[in-house]
């Protein structure tokens, strides 16, 4: 495979668990194609250097920067944005926890941090202060102080966590949300 | 005093106080939100990028767009001649003969100014495209450090002022000079006052559109106001207003302030769509945004306080010299005069002498970031009132106690004309104190003491002032030129509130949130008075000049929304619900006061009567010959409120700056390391008296947000500028953003008091934080070293050398002398080193006078032409490690001195900044036909490079000027490998010898 | 902020990589994760004519203990040699360094090799491979593979002994012995910036090293035996880094650091029994 520069190449990638196409040059930043190219605007671009973590999407299940990946290199990844989270009616637990302990302001920082937090918390079950203050230090926000934030995450992966070891019924009622 | 009636019946359901989550939240959690880069384009949009100057000072010799031009996808090329042909100069706050356009027409003033706009059909291209401008500069000496720049001597920005200060004000209340004489003591403290910004994570994005028909400009940016700053843009653009159709996106990804810089960029796309007719996008990036878009105004203060011996301030001398950077950019020098009114702070100090002078220096230019002025004021002001305590020995809370306004005075007219609306000082101190744990903190400390740990507690109390008065930025002119310009004053705030056919309920305000939850707050307003459900009811916040109410104070600025805009959202509210009981007093035929609105219906209490919300509404639409004639039909109002507590200033100099002025009381106790210097937050407890609070969870979130930026300025964020005028602060990795790490939770503690003077009793709670806690964080780090000099930001490595580092002597032969080069001396970096070569001085002479031997030594050189004797043109692409980048080099030999010296220069131009470079060459013989060739540099770097690269800078220098030489000896056939393998030997005989490492 | 062109390419096997570095030269870079060099290309100060992106040859990605050392190939991402069975008992000091890199979120796909490569004076990396005396594996056409110890592979700031048409197939760490107990500690301004100072301290027997990141241009590794003085040798050690200012931390800081921090470190870790519950930073 060798792609020519200044020419727009297809790039096949599964966006939110469908197939998406798009055309890219080589030189196209992940978070440009995902944002201009496929429209799932919900991920952020705050810096293009790797820093502020708005732009961060799972790539093959992993938090990954898109402003520091190409898009041809996502050609036949799986990729995940802030979009698939909520079902049409509600938003997923994580949303309404950020939602309920005032986890954004602004809300440029948010779609990076819950991806950020998803792949945590399938990660780290019961996860401890210090633990999500890490993970999320490669965010920046600005608005909130990050205290509504790692509530959030807290609770989120407690409720989870109980519900995991809880009784199945419990676990059933959750799958029919 | 006009409190809400909400309160009136219990059984009308209460929204306003209440913590309701927000509004705002499903859309931007879904990640559906529309920031301005989510704005539509118009078909055919085309896209911008600007080259930007890698200069401080420079003169503009020429601007060359034509290789541009040609390059692919390129539309058009916006240079300062069309600025000057289209458009004018931005009005200047003060009285001066200067200049401050949107492109750079003369001279470029600081590092990162717009010198051209490429327009292209997408970013890419365009940014391509920069490299095809030539710009040819004149450098200049420039004028960076503040206190060097009002000297004689020092390089003038603007030459027809004549010098850098650009405004200087006296101003005096009381009679200081008696409260001087009749002292006690004098206590007086130095300290200068950083640049750093609240920055927001998004950038900004500005979407312009040029109608040739009516020479009319329609764009959309993220502008947060204040909208007195259209007038600004339309007399930069030569039209009247209802020819600049400025409009907001629905969402915005933060400001605090920052955002307000925006402006030139509108007027310059808009320029910009004009010149290639076809609309024009830009998104600023990051790099664009550190360097270039805007700063807190840096500030050194002198202040002399009188003093009685109990510790009682009778007097403040204070001395103010603000820093605006390049140009005096409007709303500037309002950093200066934000805070006039409540100089004094907190403290009942009744003489008061003033001197204030704007400086300008080569940097980038200021203007709004939250707390705007705050900082500034306190961080002088209460390191003042620690050193009280500590030069007359006493405790520094009792030195705050025994100076604040009294209980029982309000509403306080402080020396320099604040009237202090509401509050009780006293008892939220006492409170504070009490709930927040001080006692134990100070245990911690003495047991900290005790065992030879470095712990401090810091204190602060501070006015927060809300609600600018728009008259306050007139100070910067006497009385005289104010009488001549016509009195500034007020702010007025405005809400429409309509009720559709179907009854439903949308409020429109113009305060362009940036994150606050407004829609929210207006909701829950309207959905008291009106009865309605919370969620029925949209709230539009995208503010659209061509069609929205809106006024000069519009806008998200001074904490203005909960005191001024929610008070006219009440207030159309109240409008809306007086037509309705009118409306249903009618129909009922009973008194219109005895109708209650709640869960969606109208309703006269213990009767039957009562009609749903909708269809009473709807009367006004469908059935408007049946409702009363007092009844115009249609139910749309718009409440325009200003306060008339905002008088312009008078010749007495008294100037209510704001509107409301809260109350804040900061402690902290903080433990340093004492090997690292790094400052630990133990506790930190903040109270807050706002007035009213309508939404508690938004105020904490505001106060932690305040904090989390707060803590950032007192540790770590700096726009660092070289004393050469670089900018080092280039990346988000250079200019440090605290993170979810670094922040701790504060300890948050509330009062009410409410405001007479706001429709609900509230006030502005966005702020108070960033005044607050750099200097409480500084005041405890004084205490705990027992110090004086507390300079912010302060970072481990500042904090350990203000502890005292004894450093033992450096080894003989071991490492490198110090080179000159600090991190104040910025990108410059001047050190030596030697080579030897094979040959005579006069071989080695006449080998460096050779263009062939030039090319082959200077690195990545790819063709020397000859331009002049002994000068030579090349293109040469340098670079360390993956870094690499190509420059337009001119080389020339001088001061010839054959065979023994001469001196090397090199410059360098290119997209990604400049680099200079100077060796003098000294050769001398050595045995067997030898010569040692030494070199003495001094290596300049400046723009992009400079300010992203910092960590590595000198060395990378040092290593590229390195190859220079030791290509030199390799080509003289001295074979550089041979020398390194020598070396290599050497070294490893004597690691043998000493047993210490190995090469290394 | 967007990249200059280039051309993309994603060999399969190393032989073609090596075959495109050697056709290509200086106007090729690979790509690894991407986590430096894709900022670097934003910011336009690399313009490569041809990217070659390593991800797709699969015979990289392995994680083999071979006895006397952890070998890593070029596709393990930091976050996967991080969340390696058993590495705080193999290679502790990497347990206990690695989690200063950057972020959750950068170690997901930064690569342990690409930041040998990449050669950051201030890198946790570097400085545990110096640390520890390892290897890097290098490969040029027609599989030419040689093995640089880590002071020779490091030259200078960004800079190293890998030539334009070599690729870093392997890096390897030797193992933890058990007799050896190490200590890291690291000053930034913040959590996963790089650092103003790092150190590690191995001590075996009456033999302690100490190495030092973030000073020099390259990490440098001292020994100290009981014989030397420890304060005058910390502070020779100090002084022959040539620390340099910078605008967060100044050079009497950063020798101030060796010289104390260094101190404490060692007895922190001449005190500590068992290795492996050492503290993570
Ligand atoms: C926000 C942020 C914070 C960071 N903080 C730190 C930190 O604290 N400490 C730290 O050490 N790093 C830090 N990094 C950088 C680190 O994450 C990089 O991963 C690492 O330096 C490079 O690895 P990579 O795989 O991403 O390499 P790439 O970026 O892909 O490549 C880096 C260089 O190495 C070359 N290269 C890569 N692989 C090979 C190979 N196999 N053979 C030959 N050459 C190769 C490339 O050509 C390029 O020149 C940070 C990065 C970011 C974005
Ligand atoms: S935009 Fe990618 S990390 Fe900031
Ligand atoms: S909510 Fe605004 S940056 Fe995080």
């Amino acid at each position: 495979m060798h792609l020519k520069a200044d020419t727009r190449h297809r790039v096949t990638v599964t966006l939110n668990g469908r197939e998406r196409a798009g055309y890219a040059e080589p030189r196209t930043l992940l978070s440009d194609f995902l944002r201009h190219e496929l429209g799932a605007t919900g991920t952020r671009v705050g810096c293009e250097h790797g820093v502020c973590g708005a732009c961060t999407v799972l790539v093959d299940g992993r938090a990954s920067r898109s402003c520091l990946m190409l898009a041809v290199q996502a050609q036949g990844r799986d990729l995940q944005t802030v979009e698939s989270l909520a079902r049409e009616e509600t938003l997923n637990d994580l949303q309404q926890a950020f939602r309920k302990h005032h986890a954004l302001q602004c809300g440029f920082c948010t779609a990076g941090i819950l991806i950020s937090s998803t792949e945590f918390l399938t990660r780290v079950s019961r996860p401890t202060e210090t633990q999500v203050r890490d993970m999320l230090s490669g965010h920046l926000c600005r608005c909130t102080g990050y205290t509504g934030i790692v509530n959030a995450i807290l609770e989120v992966a407690e409720t989870r966590d109980h519900e995991v070891s809880g009784p199945t019924d419990k676990e059933q009622e959750n799958n029919n949300v | 005093m006009s409190l809400a009636p909400s309160m009136t019946t219990t059984n009308e359901k209460q929204f306003i106080g209440t913590r309701q989550p927000r509004l705002e939240d499903e859309v931007l959690l879904r990640g559906q939100g529309r920031y301005g880069d989510e704005v539509p384009t118009p078909p055919g949009t085309l896209y911008a990028a600007i080259v930007r100057s890698p200069h401080p000072h420079a003169r503009l010799k020429a601007v060359d767009s034509s290789r541009a031009l040609e390059m692919d996808g390129v539309h058009g090329v916006l240079t300062g001649e069309d600025v000057r042909q289209w458009a004018l100069p931005f009005p200047v706050g003060v009285r001066q003969p200067m200049e401050h356009w949107c492109l750079a027409v003369d001279k470029v003033r600081y590092v990162g100014e717009p010198v051209a706009v490429v327009i292209a059909e997408n970013r890419y291209l365009a940014e391509d495209a920069l490299s095809g401008v030539t710009v040819d500069y004149e450098t200049l000496p420039v004028a960076v450090d503040t206190e060097f720049a009002i000297e004689s001597g020092a390089a003038i920005l603007h030459e027809k002022v004549g010098g850098n200060v650009v405004s200087d004000r006296t101003f005096r209340y009381g009679d200081p000079e008696t409260a001087f004489a009749e002292a006690d003591r004098q206590v007086s403290i130095k300290v200068r006052f950083p640049r750093s910004s609240c920055m927001p994570i998004e950038c900004y994005v500005v979407l312009a559109q040029f109608d040739p028909a009516n020479s009319a400009f329609d764009i959309t940016s993220n502008f947060q106001g204040p909208y007195a700053l259209h007038s600004v843009m339309c007399r930069a653009l030569q039209v009247p207003a209802n020819r600049l159709r400025l409009r907001t996106p629905p969402e915005s990804g933060g400001s605090f302030g920052i955002k307000q810089g925006v402006f030139p960029y509108v007027v310059m796309m808009g320029l910009a769509a004009r010149k290639v007719g076809a609309p024009v996008k830009w998104v600023e990036d990051r790099l664009e945004h550190l360097q270039g878009a805007s700063s807190g105004t840096n500030r050194v203060s002198t202040l002399e306080a009188a003093v009685t011996r109990e510790g009682r301030v009778t007097a403040l001398r204070l001395d103010q010299l603000d820093d605006c950077g390049a140009y005096l950019r409007a709303p500037e020098p309002a950093t200066t005069y934000r805070m006039h009114g409540n100089l004094t702070g907190a403290y009942a100090i009744r003489n008061l002498a003033v001197r204030n002078r704007i400086v300008m220096t080569n940097k980038t230019p200021t203007g709004l970031n939250r707390g705007f002025g705050g900082p500034q004021v306190y961080f002088p002001l209460e390191r003042l009132m620690q050193r009280i305590a500590v030069e007359l020995d006493l405790d520094p809370l009792d030195v705050i106690r025994t100076n604040l306004v009294p209980k029982g005075a309000f509403p306080y007219r402080s020396a320099a004309g604040s009237l202090l609306d509401s509050g009780d000082y006293p008892a939220g101190l006492e409170k504070g104190v009490r709930e927040g744990g001080l006692e134990e903190l100070i245990q911690r400390r003495d047991e900290a003491r005790r065992e030879g740990r470095y712990y401090g507690i810091g204190y602060t109390a501070a006015v927060e002032p809300s609600i600018s008065n728009m008259g306050y930025i007139t100070m910067a002119f006497t009385p005289e030129e104010r009488k001549r310009a016509g009195p500034k004053n007020g702010a007025v705030s405005t809400a429409t509130i309509s009720v559709d056919p179907l009854g439903s309920v949308s409020v429109h305000v113009s305060s362009t949130p940036q994150g606050q939850g407004h829609q929210t707050v207006a909701a829950q307003i309207v959905a008291e008075t009106l009865g309605v459900p919370l969620e029925s009811i949209s709230v539009n916040v995208e503010l659209d000049t061509g069609k929205d109410a809106w006024s000069i104070a519009s806008g998200n600025y001074s904490s203005r929304f909960s005191g001024a805009v929610a008070g006219a959202v009440y207030k159309a509210a109240l409008k809306v619900r007086a037509r309705l009981a009118a409306l249903a007093a009618e129909q009922w035929n009973i008194d219109s006061d005895d109708i209650r609105f709640s869960e969606g219906r109208v309703y006269v209490e213990g009767t039957d009567q009562s009609s749903s919300f909708h269809r009473l509404a709807g009367a006004t639409h469908w059935s408007p010959g049946t409702t009363p004639q007092s009844e115009p039909g249609g139910l749309r109002e718009t409440a325009f409120w200003t306060p008339p507590e905002l008088e312009a200033p008078g010749d007495d100099e008294l100037i209510n700056s704001s509107l409301c002025y809260g109350f804040i009381f900061d402690y902290c106790g903080v433990e340093i390391d004492a090997i690292t210097g790094a400052v630990r937050i133990d506790r930190y407890v903040t109270l807050h008296d706002a007035g009213r609070m309508l939404n508690p969870q938004l105020v904490d979130g505001q106060i932690r947000g305040g904090f989390a930026q707060a803590l950032g300025a007192a540790l770590m964020e700096e726009f660092v500028y070289g004393a050469d005028g670089n900018f080092q602060s280039g990346t988000l990795a250079d200019y440090l953003i605290p993170t979810s790490v670094e922040v701790p939770e504060p300890v948050i503690l509330h009062m009410e008091t409410p405001s007479p003077f706001t429709p609900l009793g509230a006030k502005g709670v966005g702020e108070g934080n960033n005044m607050s806690t750099p200097v409480c964080i500084a005041n405890a780090v004084a205490d705990a070293l027992e110090t004086r000099d507390v300079e912010l930001p302060l970072t481990p490595s500042k904090v350990r050398i203000l502890m005292g580092i004894e450093e033992p002597p450096r080894p003989e032969g071991v490492g490198e002398p110090e080179t000159e080069a600090t991190a104040s001396s910025g990108s410059r970096l001047r050190a030596r080193d030697s080579v030897e070569l094979p040959g005579t001085p006069n071989e080695v002479f006449d080998a460096l006078l050779n263009p062939q031997t030039l090319a082959a030594i200077i690195p990545g050189c790819h063709g020397l032409e000859m331009t002049g004797e002994n000068e030579y043109r090349a293109d040469v692409t340098v670079g360390v490690g993956m870094i690499r980048a190509r420059f337009d080099a001119r080389v020339s030999l001088h001061d010839l001195n054959p065979p023994d010296s001469l001196q090397l220069r090199g410059y360098g131009s290119s997209a990604m900044g400049s680099a200079e470079a100077f060796a003098t060459v000294t050769l001398t013989a050595l045995e067997g036909n030898r010569t040692r060739l030494d070199y003495d540099y001094e290596a300049t770097v400046g723009g992009r490079i400079a300010s992203v690269g910092g960590r590595m800078l000198q060395s990378a220098s040092k290593m590229i000027i390195g190859q220079v030489f030791s290509r030199f000896s390799r080509r003289m056939g001295g074979g550089t490998s041979r020398f390194l393998f020598l070396q290599r030997l050497w070294q490893r005989i004597r690691a043998l010898l000493t047993g210490k490492g190995g090469p290394s | 902020m967007k990249p200059a062109t280039f051309d993309y390419t994603r060999p399969g096997t190393r032989r073609e990589a090596c075959d495109l570095l050697h056709e290509f030269g200086d106007d090729a870079r690979l790509i690894a994760g991407g986590q430096s060099l894709m900022a670097v290309l934003n910011m336009r100060f690399a313009q490569p004519g041809l990217l070659i992106d390593i991800a797709g040859i699969q015979d990289l990605h392995y994680i083999e203990d071979r006895g006397d050392y952890l070998a890593v190939g070029a596709g393990i991402t930091q976050a996967e040699l991080l969340e390696h069975p058993g590495l705080a008992e193999k290679v502790p000091l990497l347990a206990q360094a690695m989690p200063w890199i950057g972020h959750a979120q950068t170690r997901n796909r930064g690569t342990v090799c690409g930041s040998i490569a990449h050669a950051d004076p201030s890198a946790e990396l570097p400085l545990c491979l110096t640390a520890l005396g390892g290897e890097v594996v290098l490969e040029a056409r027609k599989g030419k593979t040689r093995k640089l110890p880590a002071h020779e592979f490091f030259q200078g700031i960004l800079t190293t002994a890998k030539r334009t048409d070599e690729l870093i197939t392997e890096v390897r760490f030797p193992l933890g012995q058990g007799n050896e107990r190490y200590r890291f500690r690291e000053v930034s301004m913040r959590h996963g910036d790089f650092a103003i100072v790092a150190l590690a301290v191995r001590i075996c027997g009456d033999r302690t090293d100490l190495t030092v990141g973030g000073v020099a241009d390259r990490p440098v590794r001292r020994s100290m035996t009981g014989n030397d003085a420890r304060a005058s040798w910390l502070n020779h050690f100090a002084w022959s880094l040539n620390a340099q200012d910078d605008a967060h931390a100044s050079a009497v800081y950063r020798r101030h650091l060796v010289r104390e921090l260094g101190s404490r470190l060692i007895d922190e870790c001449s005190a500590q029994k068992d290795d492996t519950h050492a503290p993570q930073g």
